[in-house]
């Protein structure tokens, strides 16, 4: 990916990530998180990680942040007007946040001393194809394209066949205690 | 040497049968009821006679009962059979028999008669293993017992607050004495290398340990000797521990005759002379003995020309004549070469204990007839011409006082006097002794007419006087057996051979001036109270005691206060304050402070976990030494 | 040139501000959000690794499915989670922290 877009995408990301952490009104904080999901698909696809970053849309951007503004219409969530920041709280989560930055850039500086090299890893379509078992994929890679969503599919049901039924009983059950945990009290009626 | 292996049967059973008798009637006295008190006297009998049987017989030092054997501590229950205890036994068991049957007619209406009788066998008991004691440890043990059973005779009435008060003073008084005693053994005892037998530390004084110790060290010496001396100081009522003996008066008159005249302030003495190599081997210590004895005397004489009640006159002469014994104990011991050897009833002190026994005790129960034949009235003043009423009593106490005073030849009195004064003479720096023995036997005399005169002669000053009627004969006899012993003791001895007083020199000028001693001090008594009703003198000072009491009242609450102060202190600072609520305060401060963690904000719960989270990263990644990453 | 450095420093600057969110804010939903921001940060840096790694000429599709995986479960957690604010807020008629204090000790 040329790097200008990569840093076009990684500004809106933090830009929007930021503003989710200090806007007063939640529904800002809400579509600013949509906006950095939005910047972060765009580095996902960027990093020829097409399925993912297309569920990524889908299913982040497009449903759970949906559901947050869903609810906080429901609540009718005010804005904090008036209210002061919790300066302790805010300082603390700042220097927290300043300290981990540092950390974590420290660390990744030095990737390239001690003789790592990271380097933009190239993909090799051909030989790839050549050792594809399936015919799709096969002819997909010898053709130059990188069939994401073929492999994806291949990796989820071949490799992790039981986790993904799992996972699908995870969201039975998640479906299931939302509506338990929404019921009202016998005798009171939603308004 | 004394034989070790004597047959230990007969002072076994002089020393155990009164234990046998005592605690007979502590368990049976229900069933036995009034007959426990003839058995209390047939006891007496029994060691009387055989008290009697041993004065023939050998020296000897059996072992009745190994007591204690642990590792190299060895004490044993043994008995020195020579011619000071045999002696001393027969004045303890003969005056013993003496006071029981006396004990018979004065305490026949008294409600405790049978507790009374136990306690007199407690102490027939105790007094016999002080006598008999072979070793420094088991007299130490008996001379506790003695203790004991005197507490409990004073004691006796003891629903008396005065009574009560009085048995603890004396007890308490001579605690402090038995420590000082206690810590002269443990000296000898460490000295000697476990060894405090009498035997054994003559020995070693001679030729052994001791003797080196007596040379070289001689603070060590003088301090053993000094502890030693302060058990006689408290048994003994010597100075500054006399207080106890004057209040020991609120017990049965034969109780003072008994234990206060004859047999336990005796006892003191007779330690001493028991231990007179300890007291050789220190001059120094000899002179303070020496000295402390006769200020008791002098001072105790002085006290007693202004007390007003028959028996504590008595006791203050008690009081002054053991200072004398005292005093020539000391007197005998700073003779450089002296009569080591010949500590027996030829030692003056000794002498005098077996003259004052016979006639104070005389004395003390003739005021005991008194007393009851005026219906338990002891103040002198309100008595007066029981010459007439009493004849017996009146002839026997006359011979006992002029045995006090000292009246030359024909009372045994005289003699022991004369040998105390003059040994004070012939000692060399003994002339402060001489006269300080002088001015005693004047005031003596001075006291003791004073006494007679107001109670015997005269008129009768109350009722009760005037109907006194003779005692009964159960008391009367034994005033006169001991009448009769204190004019024929001397020559009897004599003959008996039991006491052999050969320090019958005497001096002229020892002679002369005891003689004038006596004529000045009851011709001054005769000529100032006869005829009197009340007393002329009032010399508060002596009447008062020299207000001991109040002083030791005062030291001995100064000291508790402060005890207690510095107690209480450290109770409010260390146990309180340190051990108790500092640990509380701190647990209560560190906890409050973890509190803080404890907010219930999850956003503070988190921040805290982050920053677990930052340190770890920092302390794995960047502290450990990890070769780049 | 980007390499996979640039990638963990941007997910690690996104997950940091996702924790400072998550102290400083007082609304409950908007610490909400900020927990999310720090899961598609750790998504992030899993497919970043997934791409950097090569075997076969071909990306590591393993890293993918985990980011496949922790997407599903966050959006089932989404849900759970934006129930209980929901009952949360029945309860106490507001979505502020502090009145969330239950664990005060």
């Amino acid at each position: 990916m040329p790097s200008l877009l990569f840093y076009l995408f990684a500004a809106i990301t933090l830009g929007f990530g930021v503003l989710v952490v200090s806007a007063r009104n939640p529904v800002t904080s809400a579509l600013s998180l949509a906006m950095s999901f939005v910047g972060l698909a765009a580095l996902f696809l960027g990093l020829d990680a097409y399925f993912i970053g297309t569920i990524q849309i889908l299913v982040y951007a497009g449903a759970v942040m949906v559901l947050f503004l869903f609810i906080i219409m429901l609540l009718d969530i005010k804005a904090e007007e008036g209210k002061s920041p919790n300066l302790p709280a805010v300082a603390g989560g700042v220097i927290l946040a300043v300290i981990m930055a540092l950390q974590i850039t420290t660390v990744c500086s030095s990737f390239d001393k001690g003789g790592v090299k990271i380097k933009d890893a190239p993909l090799n379509l051909q030989q790839a194809g050549e050792s594809a078992k399936l015919a799709t994929i096969a002819n997909d890679l010898k053709a130059g394209v990188l069939p994401d969503a073929k492999l994806m599919g291949l990796t989820l049901f071949q490799k992790y066949g039981f986790h993904l039924q799992a996972v699908g009983l995870l969201l039975l059950v998640g479906t299931v205690g939302v509506v338990v945990l929404s019921r009202r009290e016998k005798g009171v009626k939603d308004a | 040497m004394p034989a070790q292996d004597a047959a230990p049967t007969l002072p076994s059973l002089l020393l155990l049968l009164p234990l046998f008798t005592a605690l007979t009637i502590l368990f049976g006295h229900k069933l036995l009821k009034g007959a426990s008190v003839f058995l209390s006297v047939a006891s007496a009998v029994i060691c009387f006679v055989i008290s009697v049987m041993l004065l023939h017989s050998q020296d000897s030092a059996p072992m009745l009962f190994p007591f204690l054997s642990v590792d190299k501590l060895k004490i044993a229950i043994d008995a020195l059979i020579d011619q000071q205890s045999r002696g001393m036994m027969l004045i303890v068991t003969s005056i013993g028999l003496l006071v029981h049957i006396f004990s018979l007619g004065y305490m026949k209406e008294d409600e405790g008669k049978v507790r009374f009788f136990g306690a007199l066998s407690l102490f027939m008991f105790s007094m016999t293993g002080i006598v008999l004691a072979g070793n420094l440890i088991m007299m130490f043990i008996f001379w506790e017992l003695v203790g004991l059973s005197s507490y409990l005779l004073i004691g006796h009435w003891f629903h008396k607050a005065s009574a009560a008060e009085a048995s603890k003073k004396a007890f308490l008084t001579n605690r402090i004495g038995d420590f000082g005693f206690m810590i002269g053994i443990l000296m000898l005892f460490a000295a000697n290398h476990g060894d405090v037998s009498f035997a054994g530390l003559k020995e070693s004084f001679a030729s052994g340990p001791l003797h080196q110790v007596a040379a070289t060290q001689t603070t060590f010496m003088a301090f053993a000797a000094i502890c030693l001396f302060m058990g006689a100081v408290g048994k003994s009522a010597q100075f500054p521990l006399h207080v106890w003996l004057p209040d020991a008066m609120e017990g049965p008159t034969p109780v003072s005759a008994l234990i206060h005249a004859a047999t336990m302030v005796a006892a003191g003495v007779f330690m001493l002379v028991r231990c007179a190599f300890v007291i050789e081997a220190s001059p120094d210590a000899a002179l303070i003995i020496a000295w402390i004895g006769g200020i008791t005397a002098l001072m105790a004489a002085l006290m007693a020309t202004q007390q007003n009640d028959i028996k504590r006159v008595l006791a203050y002469s008690t009081l002054s004549q053991l200072g004398y014994m005292v005093m020539a104990v000391g007197l005998l011991a700073m003779q450089v070469g002296s009569h080591l050897h010949e500590a027996g009833p030829g030692h003056p002190a000794m002498f005098h204990l077996y003259t004052h026994a016979f006639f104070k005790a005389m004395l003390f129960l003739g005021s005991g007839a008194v007393i009851y034949a005026c219906h338990h009235e002891q103040d002198m003043w309100k008595m007066g011409g029981l010459m007439k009423h009493m004849p017996v009593t009146f002839v026997t106490f006359a011979i006992g006082t002029a045995s006090l005073m000292g009246v030359p030849f024909i009372t045994s009195g005289f003699w022991s006097k004369e040998a105390i004064l003059g040994l004070a003479f012939e000692v060399k720096g003994g002339s402060p002794f001489f006269w300080i023995g002088v001015m005693t036997a004047m005031l003596t005399a001075f006291y003791m007419t004073r006494l007679f005169v107001v109670a015997f002669l005269g008129k009768p000053r109350t009722d009760s006087a005037h109907h006194a009627v003779e005692a009964p004969i159960v008391m009367v006899l034994p005033l006169i057996i001991l009448a009769g012993l204190t004019l024929f003791s001397v020559p009897l001895a004599r003959i008996f051979e039991a006491m052999k007083p050969d320090h019958a020199e005497t001096h002229m000028t020892v002679m002369v001036a005891s003689i004038v001693a006596l004529v000045i001090g009851s011709g001054v008594g005769f000529f100032i109270y006869s005829g009197k009703d009340k007393d002329p003198l009032n010399i508060k000072v002596f009447a008062n005691k020299f207000y001991f009491d109040e002083i030791y009242a005062v030291i001995v609450k100064i000291f508790q206060d402060t005890v207690a102060w510095i107690v209480a202190g450290l109770e409010r600072l260390v146990v309180d304050g340190i051990m108790a609520r500092l640990p509380a305060y701190l647990a209560t401060r560190v906890g409050s402070a973890a509190r803080v963690l404890q907010g219930g904000h999850l956003q503070g719960y988190t921040f805290l976990l982050g920053l677990g989270v930052l340190l770890v990263i920092y302390v794995v990644v960047f502290a450990l030494p990890v070769s780049g990453h | 040139m980007i390499t996979l450095n640039h990638y963990l420093i941007v997910s690690g600057m996104l997950f940091a501000l996702g924790l400072a969110g998550v102290i400083a804010r007082r609304n409950i939903i908007i610490i909400y959000m900020c927990l999310e921001m720090m899961l598609s940060a750790a998504n992030l840096t899993l497919v970043a690794f997934s791409r950097f790694r090569v075997s076969e000429g071909l990306p590591d599709y393993a890293a993918q499915s985990l980011v496949f995986f922790t997407i599903t479960v966050a959006a089932a957690e989404v849900a759970v989670g934006l129930a209980i604010i929901v009952a949360l807020y029945r309860a106490k008629q507001s979505v502020e922290t502090e009145s969330v204090t239950k664990l005060q000790g």
